[in-house]
């Protein structure tokens, strides 16, 4: 058996582990559903609506910032470890790196999307965080429990 | 393998291109009024690169530890993609204002995307390739959805980018093949490697996947689905862009990996693939266009039969044939730009109203446009004294000397065939009389029409000394 075979074999196994599992406890448990057991698990609190509410999209550009400098530090290190092979070149060729990065960065401050709250986009922010209204299932199920 | 300060100095034209990026980026941060003067200064810059690279289009050397290779047809290529994006930041200037996408982005996406496509021109590495692809692809992605208010342009948008990060997937799977097949990334030690001993399979597999993802990005027939929407939905300027010199960049990564084939023991390898890609996107773009009553979507599916046709060369897999690409797409990129260029000043504002119906009777409205359409209309069927008749007729010799005769065939119906949507247009603007409803305004832009005067004379010149520009081409 080849390396990849092994892990082949483990890959089965791991399926065949799950599913005889789940089957075996779908034969013995008993079937008795309530309007409370059947509503969406959150750590014991009722349902409090949908999670499918319209994020900030600020949350997408930190994230954008966040991937930047990860990638810097993946690019970053295999350099530093390589980087005296080439000499001086080598070593200023990684600064050419860092002052493009750098120059995104400055970038984004000046255009703003570093600075949380602004007050020109208060009215727009408003509008995003405002939760849908609860309409959904979990919320009708709740009252009919309480009624 | 040392770096050089020589190094630095081979790739000047993408250092120039660059630095144009972040004296962009610069000056966008700290000026308001800056699209006035990023529009001029990529025009400029683009130009100066342009005419750089010709300049030591000489100079054929290999940097970075064969990472990129500079000079002879990178070269060309990198005039090609330069003096292309010059005279879209003409065609631009006044457009993007039309189309209310007036910002100094545009015109930082627009350099960032040349740059994406000169390293994909001068890689010979497949990680190259893979930087060079995704830069521009990213690019265009942003730029096709840039009228973020028009459902249309961010439906092409997201068509684009759901596609397009697919068949990138094709791609770096391909080449993951390639690389356990062949144990290198480096475009000539691959084919070195495996014209010594027989084949294994898996190459194969990794090249077939590579081609389909490279397909999908020259808009070849079974690959196409997503050019008519996004040609349509993207503004027209970057429609221009896409279709001329994105196709270009495309076709010349593809040409660089089967480069090295043509002087190895089976030349052919790859013929019968080609072969069928070239006939179907030929036939199938020449015949789905003569349905079309958008000019843009007539102007996206003609684009997919030019991909067949420059597919016939890279099946001839000869000098000829690959000589015979570069003059095509040279000849393309200008014939196309200048007439999505018209396409831009005729478009209504807002809406895209861009029905050949409201073309007619163009010449009494505006002779010099309707004039200078009908001449790309005749260069783009391919009728003899403009460049299109010359770049068909390259690729045509290439497959004849090959001995794929079946083909040039069936390329030369094709053409027939796409003679009568291309003359449809003139018949539209010169034998019908306007009617109210599609009066529209003409857009008085005279960076636009400078711009299409310039590829009007570029297609002249290239039909009339065509076998100067080849012999350029050959003598690399």
């Amino acid at each position: 058996m080849t390396e990849f075979g092994k892990i082949l074999a483990f890959m089965i196994l791991a399926i065949v582990f799950v599913i005889v599992g789940i089957f075996t406890a779908y034969l013995i448990r008993p079937h008795r559903p309530t309007d409370e057991k059947l509503l969406t698990y959150e750590c014991g609190e009722n349902a409090q609506g949908s999670p499918w509410v319209r994020f900030n999209f600020r949350f997408y550009i930190v994230a954008l910032i966040f991937l930047i400098f990860d990638v810097e530090i993946v690019l970053l290190v295999p350099w530093v470890l390589i980087y005296q092979e080439y000499g001086i070149l080598g070593f200023l060729t990684g600064f050419i790196f860092i002052f493009l990065l750098v120059a995104g960065m400055i970038y984004e401050w000046r255009k703003g999307d570093l600075e949380w709250d602004r007050p020109e986009s208060e009215k727009f922010m408003a509008n995003t965080f405002k939760l849908p209204k609860l309409t959904l299932p979990a919320k009708k199920i709740k009252e009919e429990v309480t009624n | 393998m040392n770096l050089t300060s020589t190094d630095y100095l081979n790739i000047l034209p993408l250092l120039l291109v660059g630095a144009g990026i972040l004296i962009s980026l610069t000056v966008e941060m700290y000026s308001k009024k800056s699209v006035g003067f990023l529009s001029w200064f990529s025009f400029l810059l683009h130009l100066l690169v342009a005419y750089y690279s010709l300049y030591t289009v000489n100079n054929v050397s290999s940097v970075f530890g064969g990472m990129m290779g500079t000079g002879g047809t990178v070269n060309i290529f990198y005039f090609i993609f330069n003096f292309g994006a010059a005279i879209v930041a003409l065609l631009s200037m006044d457009y993007i204002k039309k189309a209310e996408i007036y910002f100094g982005e545009y015109y930082i996406l627009l350099q960032s995307a040349v740059l994406g496509m000169m390293l994909m021109a001068s890689a010979t590495d497949l990680v190259m390739v893979f930087i060079g692809l995704e830069l521009m692809s990213i690019c265009f992605y942003v730029l096709a959805g840039f009228q973020r208010k028009n459902v249309r342009s961010n439906e092409a948008s997201l068509k684009y980018f759901l596609l397009g990060s697919f068949t990138t997937g094709f791609i770096v799977y391909g080449m993951a093949l390639i690389y356990g097949a062949s144990g290198s990334l480096n475009i000539q030690s691959i084919f070195s490697m495996l014209s010594a001993e027989s084949t294994p399979i898996l190459f194969y597999v990794g090249t077939l996947l590579f081609i389909i993802g490279f397909c999908f990005k020259i808009a070849a027939f079974p690959f196409h689905m997503w050019v008519p929407d996004v040609y349509q939905g993207a503004p027209t300027s970057v429609t221009a862009m896409m279709s001329t010199i994105g196709k270009a960049a495309a076709f010349s990564a593809l040409l660089l990996i089967m480069l090295p084939l043509i002087g190895s023991k089976n030349p052919q390898t790859f013929t019968p693939l080609f072969t069928v890609l070239s006939a179907a996107s030929m036939i199938f773009g020449s015949i789905v266009a003569l349905a079309q009553t958008d000019i843009k979507r007539m102007l996206a599916y003609s684009s997919i039969a030019h991909a067949g046709y420059m597919l016939i060369g890279l099946a001839a897999a000869n000098d000829t044939g690959a000589s015979g690409i570069v003059f095509y797409l040279a000849a393309y990129a200008f014939m196309n730009l200048g007439a999505f260029g018209i396409v831009s000043l005729i478009e209504g504002n807002g809406d895209t109203e861009g029905t050949i119906e409201s073309y007619a009777g163009l010449s009494d409205r505006n002779p010099l446009l309707a004039g200078l359409l009908a001449l790309f209309m005749f260069t783009l069927s391919g009728l003899p004294p403009f460049a299109g008749f010359f770049g068909k007729y390259y690729v045509f010799i290439a497959s004849l000397e090959a001995g794929n005769v079946w083909i040039a065939v069936l390329g030369a119906l094709s053409s027939a065939i796409s003679a009568y949507f291309y003359l449809r247009i003139i018949v539209v603007m010169y034998f019908r009389k306007s009617d109210v409803a599609s009066d529209n305004i003409i857009t008085e832009s005279h960076t636009s029409l400078l711009g299409i005067v310039i590829s009007a004379i570029l297609v002249i010149m290239m039909g009339l000394t065509p076998g100067s520009i080849v012999r350029l081409i050959n003598s690399f």
